[in-house]
């Protein structure tokens, strides 16, 4: 296979998780604040800061707006184009690797791209987020889930689904990691948490809304919140589908199938590493990751999943398909006479 | 009536077709005395016994089938990226077998002569050493590139695929129009047609007597397969494509996938060591033809222009050093020159001693003092085209101009009278085309012959019939509102 082919439908992918887990955050922390009292610029700075510095876009939110509100943080992340990983710059990339390999993947996922595609850039979806935010992120979930859906459905089970899948778990593992860190400050930076009061628990609960883990959280510990059993939950457990450490078992799977070696073994850097991340999730326990606190062992976690996607590029991509402005490309390649 | 031969009396036409009118053109269809011409015969017969409805019903499947399919072409400037269905009528345009050998015949002259031509040019100048062309037409062409000469092309072919245009005038002659001898396009349709009116009516193909087409394929495989660089046994063959935004991106994909190779951008393809390799998620791969459909400008920024994101730094060198074969090859575009055009049937007889089998269209050189004089005073009568654009532009269609296009061409024509060449207006043949509101009327067409030279020369019997749609109207491009019809060459005459 290509290597822009594989590096797209990799892209392409990431990038429609990234959207999905955008939309899942936003919209749970705009519910969260129907619960507070007293919203004065102190407590909605506290609670919408941590949600742009979880997405490590911070500087970029600072240069573009001056206060952080509901209202500027939401805009950020959810249509601001100079934002490069806005729900709206995520699906623009996703569509833009799609039509890149078109003839690469199904109809049905390429239309139902452009569907999504389409929609976040029509007046009807800043009418909808206006009118009814919920259902407008609702939207958003639903495509990022009917795409995968029609991946699963339609998809062709060869080195191409692979880069998919791969592009799929590496965003997710990331992501839960980064939504679980956004409550961090109400933590000690060592050590076991105290149990949680009314105001974090229902912090700690956002956050697993954010994860689509609340009714499996639930049917496992009850409805009591407690800060450890959500980060071993959302690290740990090998059931959960959107748990690091699943999704890191199937990153590992997806990049053992690329080229076809063993469970257990490895045979480039991406597999070495994802390897080494899913022996050590496996096993750890909630204890271990409390005595290096919770911040700094998912901040170590991340750089690691970075090691895994840059090892990947070096192993199949090798060099950056993002060459000229788009416009300019995509100048020359109308230009070129094909007499008709 | 079987039995009969005598010619079938305008009453004798399907319902469908008894309000139409010939018109004062060459009919392809309806002789002159309003007879239907024999190799019409046996289609009708089958194509009458459908009712309106059923007719309909066939037309809207076969539109919502390329639809579906994605038989389509970019149209430009378009923000969203639109793609648009080449609009397909579903009446055939049909070739007797005795006018078929004539088209075959002088296509594969004129695609031999042009390639002895480009030779020429290249290397020993012979043609313009003796006068036969005037050197300065040659070297102030806009694709002459010097950087080419003396340099060895694989075979000596220039041309590997032609496409060349043809016209019929009111007596239904076929003539030449123009040759595109860079990256022809539209065989996709060719295709895609002929398998859609086999889908549409499987009895007027069954009852026999089409040519097919869909070795095509397989015949350009075997072509660049042949082209390959010496000693390569199993050659990579890859289609080098400007991109996904290119109008014919579609075109493309359809191709490579027809023959079973990679579709590849310039950034998938390197040179080493003048090698040149595509990337893959295995490593690098090594690649022997290419079958290129980007310009030759753009093909190399070490080379070319230096701002081309679309092509392979190093990869003229590697060609020049015989470790990858083109397609076409470089500098063919000098033969898309209109100005070179006029030449041809001198190059015809200069390299093969013959005379042209297919008839230019009469032309007009504005850099000759007599023609041009002549060009200036009939404005009004000519058709004038600039030497080196397609698809319909830099044209000026003197009788249906206004006398402010007509004075701007004249400045342009004495501005710079290499670039321009001057035509009588050819009244196109017409044939009977469905259209919206008018039932079946009578619509200009043009045929695009694809031609593949290798080891053989191969003809694809039939081609692009494209049609104008608008009324009156003479401009095939499907930029202008042209659509396509299935054309079909017949093992016999009727």
């Amino acid at each position: 296979m290509l290597s822009r082919v594989a590096n797209s439908l990799y892209w392409m992918s990431r990038y429609l998780e990234r959207a999905e887990n955008i939309a899942r955050l936003v919209d749970v922390n705009l519910q969260l604040l129907l619960d507070f009292r007293n919203l004065d610029d102190t407590v909605l700075t506290a609670h919408w800061l941590p949600i742009v510095q979880s997405s490590g876009d911070e500087e970029t939110f600072r240069r573009l707006h001056g206060r952080t509100t509901g209202q500027t943080v939401t805009e950020f992340m959810v249509f601001q184009p100079a934002n490069p990983n806005s729900i709206v710059s995520s699906v623009d990339q996703a569509r833009e690797n799609a039509r890149m390999v078109r003839d690469q993947i199904t109809v049905e996922l390429w239309e139902e791209i452009n569907r999504l595609y389409l929609f976040l850039h029509s007046p009807r979806a800043r009418e909808l987020w206006r009118g009814s935010p919920s259902d407008f992120f609702h939207t958003v979930r639903n495509g990022s889930l009917l795409l995968q859906g029609l991946t699963d459905a339609t998809v062709v089970r060869n080195e191409g689904w692979s880069f998919i899948q791969a592009g799929r778990y590496l965003e997710r593992a990331d992501k839960t990691s980064r939504i679980l860190d956004v409550r961090h400050a109400s933590l000690p930076a060592h050590g076991a948490p105290a149990s949680a009061n009314q105001a974090e628990a229902l912090g700690w609960s956002a956050v697993l809304r954010s994860c689509s883990a609340w009714d499996a959280y639930k049917a496992l510990h009850g409805a009591e919140i407690q800060p450890e059993l959500v980060a071993e939950f959302l690290l740990l457990s090998d059931e959960f589908p959107r748990s690091v450490r699943f999704c890191v078992d199937r990153l590992d799977e997806a990049l053992r199938s690329i080229s076809g070696t063993a469970a257990g073994r490895f045979c480039n850097d991406a597999e070495k590493l994802a390897g080494r991340l899913l022996a050590e999730l496996r096993f750890s326990t909630a204890e271990d990751i409390f005595e290096v606190g919770l911040h700094d062992y998912i901040d170590v976690a991340q750089s690691k999943l970075n090691a895994i996607g840059d090892a990947l590029f070096q192993a199949y991509i090798f060099q950056s398909f993002q060459q000229l402005e788009d416009h300019e490309l995509r100048q020359q390649e109308e230009q070129q006479q094909q007499s008709r | 009536m079987a039995t009969s031969r005598s010619p079938h009396p305008v009453g004798d036409l399907p319902e469908a077709f008894r309000q139409y009118a010939p018109g004062d053109f060459y009919d392809e269809m309806i002789a002159a005395d309003g007879t239907v011409r024999t190799h019409y015969r046996n289609f009708l017969r089958h194509f009458g016994a459908l009712g309106p409805q059923e007719f309909e019903a066939k037309r809207q499947a076969v539109d919502l089938a390329f639809l579906r399919q994605g038989v389509t072409f970019n149209v430009y400037g378009d923000a969203q990226g639109a793609e648009r269905v080449f609009p397909f009528d579903l009446v055939p345009r049909i070739i007797p077998a005795h006018e078929w050998a004539r088209l075959e015949a002088g296509l594969v002259q004129r695609i031999t002569a042009l390639n002895l031509f480009l030779h020429d040019i290249y290397h020993e100048q012979h043609i313009l050493n003796d006068g036969t062309i005037p050197p300065h037409y040659v070297m102030s062409a806009k694709h002459f590139r010097r950087e080419f000469v003396n340099v060895k092309v694989p075979g000596d072919i220039y041309i590997h695929i032609c496409g060349t245009d043809i016209i019929r005038d009111d007596r239904g002659e076929y003539l030449v129009l123009e040759d595109n001898a860079r990256c022809p396009s539209g065989v996709s349709y060719v295709l895609e047609n002929r398998r859609a009116l086999k889908r549409t009516f499987p009895e007027v193909f069954e009852a026999g007597g089409v040519r097919p087409v869909e070795t095509y394929p397989t015949e350009l495989l075997k072509m660049l397969q042949h082209i390959a660089p010496h000693g390569v046994a199993e050659p990579t063959v890859v289609l080098l494509t400007p991109g996904a935004y290119n109008s014919a991106y579609f075109e493309h994909t359809y191709l490579a996938r027809q023959m079973g190779i990679e579709i590849v951008e310039g950034r998938d393809l390197l040179v080493r060591d003048q090698h040149v390799f595509m990337r893959t998620t295995k490593g690098l791969q090594p690649v022997h033809v290419i079958y290129r459909r980007i310009d030759d400008d753009f093909l190399d920024p070490t080379v070319f222009r230096r701002d081309s994101a679309l092509g392979v730094p190093g990869l003229v060198n590697a060609y020049r050093a015989g470790h990858v074969s083109l397609a076409n090859s470089i500098g063919t575009g000098v033969a898309d020159d209109k100005v070179m055009y006029y030449f041809v049937p001198r190059i015809i007889k200069y390299y093969l001693d013959q005379e042209p089998l297919l008839p230019n269209v009469p032309t007009y050189l504005a850099s000759e003092e007599a023609d041009r004089q002549y060009m200036l005073e009939n404005l009004d009568r000519l058709v004038v085209k600039a030497a080196n654009e397609a698809g319909g532009y830099g044209m000026l269609m003197g009788p249906q101009a206004t006398a402010a296009e007509r004075a701007e061409f004249r400045a342009r024509i004495q501005a710079d009278p290499r670039n321009y060449i001057g035509q009588p207006m050819i009244s196109l043949s017409r044939h009977p085309t469905h259209c919206e509101g008018e039932g079946f009327a009578g619509r200009h067409i043009d045929l695009r012959p694809f031609i593949l030279y290798g080891e053989k020369t191969v003809v694809i019997p039939g081609g692009l019939t494209r049609v104008a749609l608008r009324r009156g109207s003479l401009v095939v491009n499907s930029s202008q509102g042209g659509g396509s019809k299935e054309t079909w060459v017949l093992y016999g005459n009727q």
